[in-house]
């Protein structure tokens, strides 16, 4: 038995800590770190509600399956763009406008 | 409270501070490293909801490889191996993404905890031979696609990083030099 109020305090914690590290950040893969924080945010709900919901599909387990799998795609693009930017720009500090 | 509660709480104050700790902080690498211990407790969470499979695979391909794929791309973009406050934004822009951040949150704080914060349920056992039957019956369609995605993602990266750069050379459309240096 679990209060829900607990693992639903640590999604808003989680999504608000990504936001922040979204719009605060400099560094590209900073930023990248802020958006897995708010795929974690989302995983951790889809997670909560598989565990405490009676449904035969899995539906909450399994997405978070497939969210896992996108974040890791996303991941790799996002890593071989902001290595075509270093080498085209020579850093990766997005406050800086690009040539 | 509940032992579940307590547990549960136990593992998300890790989770929660070093979430907070890998965006707040000035050591590019310590940032990734912090990332670690975030991920790895998250699947720490999902292992007392019952969720032993995502918990692992939490583990595998987070922990695993996206960190390591974080860790490449810092050290590949020379990253400073100290801290480096001359990269930190300015502190109104701090100050209002902190704000926007703790907006966020009072927002799904707002949304989530009056819907089913009070409730009291018990969790359900992992169950990963039923989780397997789904995912490979009902889920079978959208899995395959997935697979396709990360064939496509595969390829698209791979273009990405052989793209040719651009050449300096003035007076010179820069699109038009790149591409003719392919």
């Amino acid at each position: 038995m679990i209060h829900l109020w607990v693992p639903l305090m640590l999604v808003c914690v989680l999504a608000g800590a990504g936001a922040y590290g979204v719009m605060a950040r400099r560094n590209a893969v900073l930023v990248l770190i802020g958006v897995e924080l708010i795929l974690n945010a989302a995983n951790l709900l889809f997670v909560t509600m598989g565990s405490v919901l009676y449904d035969k599909l899995r539906t909450g387990h399994v997405l978070t399956l497939f969210l896992i799998t996108i974040a890791a795609a996303e991941m790799g693009v996002a890593l071989a763009v902001i290595l075509a930017l270093f080498r085209d720009r020579g850093h990766i500090d997005l406050s800086e406008p690009g040539s | 409270m509940t032992t579940l509660d307590i547990l549960f709480g136990a593992v998300a104050l890790i989770t929660a501070a070093s979430a907070v700790l890998a965006v707040t902080t000035q050591h590019l690498v310590h940032a990734a490293l912090w990332l670690v211990v975030t991920l790895g407790t998250l699947a720490g969470c999902y292992l007392i909801l019952g969720a032993e499979l995502v918990a692992l695979v939490q583990l595998l391909v987070y922990v695993g490889a996206v960190v390591v794929l974080v860790l490449f791309a810092l050290m590949l973009t020379r990253a400073p191996m100290g801290s480096s406050p001359e990269h930190s934004s300015s502190s109104v822009q701090r100050i209002a993404a902190a704000l926007i951040g703790a907006g966020t949150s009072a927002l799904f704080a707002a949304v989530l905890l009056p819907a089913l914060g009070g409730e009291l349920r018990p969790t359900r056992p992992g169950d990963t031979k039923g989780i397997a039957t789904q995912l490979f019956g009902t889920w079978v369609w959208p899995f395959e696609l997935l697979s396709l995605l990360l064939l496509v993602a595969l390829i698209a990266a791979l273009a990405v990083s052989r793209m040719p750069p651009r050449l300096p050379v003035s007076g010179v459309p820069s699109t038009a030099s790149g591409r003719e240096s392919a």
